[in-house]
């Protein structure tokens, strides 16, 4: 249907686009503004050395005459304990926050997918082993063994996505084999089964693409959660360290001062939530729309 | 029944072994020598020589883990390198206190999140439902130590409305001294009729127990509207309305029994989860529970404390899961077969 609008020029298309952009955010407002969120969040981790008003102060710069300067004009948010500025170091946060949900959900996802999808094709023994291994992986809580693995390790960011990344590839795991597992029972596997197609390119060319829906959709779902376990391991000293802007570690480093100086634990601490609020909202939106 | 019992046990047993083998692996990886930690720094080669003998540094790993597993079989779960007392009593002292903490927040989330639950459900896609989604998905998405110390700092150090940390008033162990028998010091405090330190523990307990409850009584809000939505469009539903029930009572008389179903079994699932988060709460508010040990011991690089917490705890979650599988095979027959 092609209305036509007052100076002839057919409406439809803005109606059209308009749909694609609800669709995009399964036509959930709070789902948007999640996509929104983090949209602009990652532009502020990609943007960072150039928006931030201190560059430097993301890094090792220090100036103890400004120490503890209240939120004004030059300081937005304020400084901390040795003069950098509070929003330079809340932007660069943000790199290293995405930075580890990015490399443990793709680590985390790619292990998980690749058992999960070997587990659903093979079924018999070999799923059998592969989810009682990822049982035992998730009888720990994600911060437990994450926490455990990180004392173990060198405190670092490489450690937390390390820690982080062990912990959260049995779900992906778990959840792409029982869909592998109904993949491969449709008549397309058999067929290249017959044709003599080798098992490996079945599974990784043909069950592995049908499968990746519902892990792709929970993958988004975790970004928050991978950002709340990350930014808690900082803040136990066993993430990233100084002079590494982190959000988790500026609430650490500034915690006793929250009394007198709030905004030095504040800002860092609502970084943390917005980000993790925006993930999660997205996520729940992107669910939703699936389940239709 | 009796097939799905033993089946699911079998399964449980499985885990806690493959739970026992991966802590042991992880605490082998280890920097330091633990023989060093217990000794101390200044220790000669024969007392290190004495103290690696005595943990069994020398033999094989086959032989390590055996003997681990044996020992953790008669009820040895080795010596804390801090406390130097066994972790089995370190761990028994410790974890009353955070089931403690994590019992009473889980009151408070599920008095506070089944309600609003249902509130959302009843007014879905209006304005409270929005603001309910908006601020269980807050309480999912906050840092809890963040929470713990904006809580502490405003409530406690500010206002002072509340204590800052601890269990309860230290003072109260001359003047009322409790006498302890579940290490549950509320409990032991209300069983002995020991009204100053059991008003000084619920005191104490008001702003930890919050702050750990804000994540399940976010999940548990969601869960329940989500539950309650697909069961009030189930045609059940349709047939009460059809008789004239309001959306109220088709909601709180048909719909919300078979509801909580899915609800009860993600209380369970977020009770180890709310342990290991309560962990960070507890240091924040100084709570002497498990938090605070695994803290302590973290710091001490004490392996053997550090593999005793995080055995508990898998353990605990394990044993979570099998009563929730347990207890939903008896209500539906549905998940025996499965």
């Amino acid at each position: 249907m092609t209305v036509s609008g007052p100076a002839g020029a057919p409406t439809l298309q803005p109606q059209l686009r308009r749909t694609a952009l609800r669709g995009l955010a399964g036509m959930d407002r709070l789902a948007t503004v999640g996509a929104v969120l983090l949209a602009l969040i990652v532009l502020a981790a990609l943007l960072a050395p150039l928006i931030a008003p201190y560059p430097d102060d993301g890094g090792s710069a220090t100036h103890p005459l400004e120490a503890l300067l209240p939120p004004s004009g030059a300081h937005w948010f304020g400084t901390d304990q040795v003069g950098r500025d509070v929003l330079s170091r809340v932007l660069y946060g943000a790199r290293t926050s995405l930075l580890i949900a990015v490399a443990v959900l793709v680590i985390a996802g790619v292990v998980g997918v690749v058992l999960g999808v070997v587990a659903g094709y093979a079924g018999g023994w070999v799923r059998d082993v592969i989810m009682r291994v990822t049982d035992v992986f998730l009888a720990f809580p994600a911060l437990l063994l994450s926490l455990a693995l990180a004392v173990v390790l060198q405190p670092s960011v490489t450690t937390v996505i390390v820690a982080i990344a062990v912990t959260w590839w049995p779900w992906y795991a778990r959840l792409t084999a029982s869909v592998a597992a109904s993949v491969s029972t449709r008549g397309f596997v058999d067929s290249a089964r017959c044709l003599g197609v080798p098992a490996p390119v079945i599974v990784f060319r043909h069950v592995l693409p049908n499968s990746l829906t519902p892990v792709l959709v929970q993958l988004s779902l975790d970004g928050g959660g991978v950002i709340l376990t990350a930014a808690a391991l900082s803040y136990l000293g066993l993430g990233a360290h100084e002079p590494t802007s982190e959000w988790g570690l500026m609430v650490q480093q500034g915690q006793s001062l929250f009394t007198t100086d709030w905004w030095v634990v504040t800002c860092p601490g609502v970084a943390i939530l917005i980000t993790a609020f925006a993930f999660n909202v997205l996520g729940e939106g992107l669910r939703a729309r699936l389940a239709r | 029944m009796l097939r799905y019992l033993t089946r699911r046990l079998g399964q449980a047993v499985l885990v806690v072994a493959g739970v026992v083998i991966l802590t042991f692996v992880i605490m082998r990886l280890v920097p330091g020598d633990p023989a060093v930690a217990y000794a101390g720094p200044r220790a000669s080669p024969a007392e290190l020589a004495a103290a690696r003998a005595r943990f069994g540094l020398d033999d094989s790993l086959p032989v390590q883990l055996w003997s681990y597993v044996r020992d953790l079989l008669g009820g040895d779960w080795g010596t804390s390198l801090h406390t130097r007392r066994p972790v089995r009593d370190d761990l028994f002292q410790a974890f009353p206190a955070s089931l403690e903490l994590v019992g009473a927040a889980l009151v408070v989330a599920i008095v506070v999140g089944i309600p609003l639950g249902i509130a959302a459900a009843r007014y879905k896609g209006k304005l409270p439902d929005l603001s309910i989604r908006i601020s269980s998905m807050l309480a999912v998405s906050v840092p809890v130590f963040w929470l713990a110390l904006a809580l502490q700092t405003l409530f406690a150090s500010g206002l002072g409305w509340f204590p800052v940390a601890g269990e309860y008033d230290a003072n109260l162990d001359t003047t009322s001294p409790l006498h302890v028998y579940t290490n549950i010091t509320a409990v032991d405090a209300l069983f002995t009729g020991n009204w100053p330190i059991l008003l000084s523990t619920l005191a104490h307990l008001v702003l930890p127990a919050l702050v750990i409850a804000a994540y399940p009584a976010g999940v548990i809000a969601q869960m329940t509207r989500a539950a309650l939505i697909e069961e009030s469009s189930r045609d059940h539903a349709r047939l009460e309305r059809a008789l004239g029930f309001g959306e109220t009572a088709v909601l709180t008389r048909f719909a919300l029994r078979p509801a909580l179903n899915p609800v009860l079994s993600l209380i369970a699932l977020v009770f180890a989860y709310s342990i290991v988060n309560g962990f960070l709460v507890e240091a924040v508010f100084n709570w002497p529970g498990l938090g605070r040990y695994a803290a302590d011991s973290i710091r001490s690089l004490d392996t053997p404390s550090i593999a005793g917490v995080t055995l508990l705890v898998a353990i605990l979650y394990v044993v979570a899961n099998l009563a929730v599988d347990l207890v939903q095979g008896v209500i539906d027959p549905r998940v025996r077969s499965r």
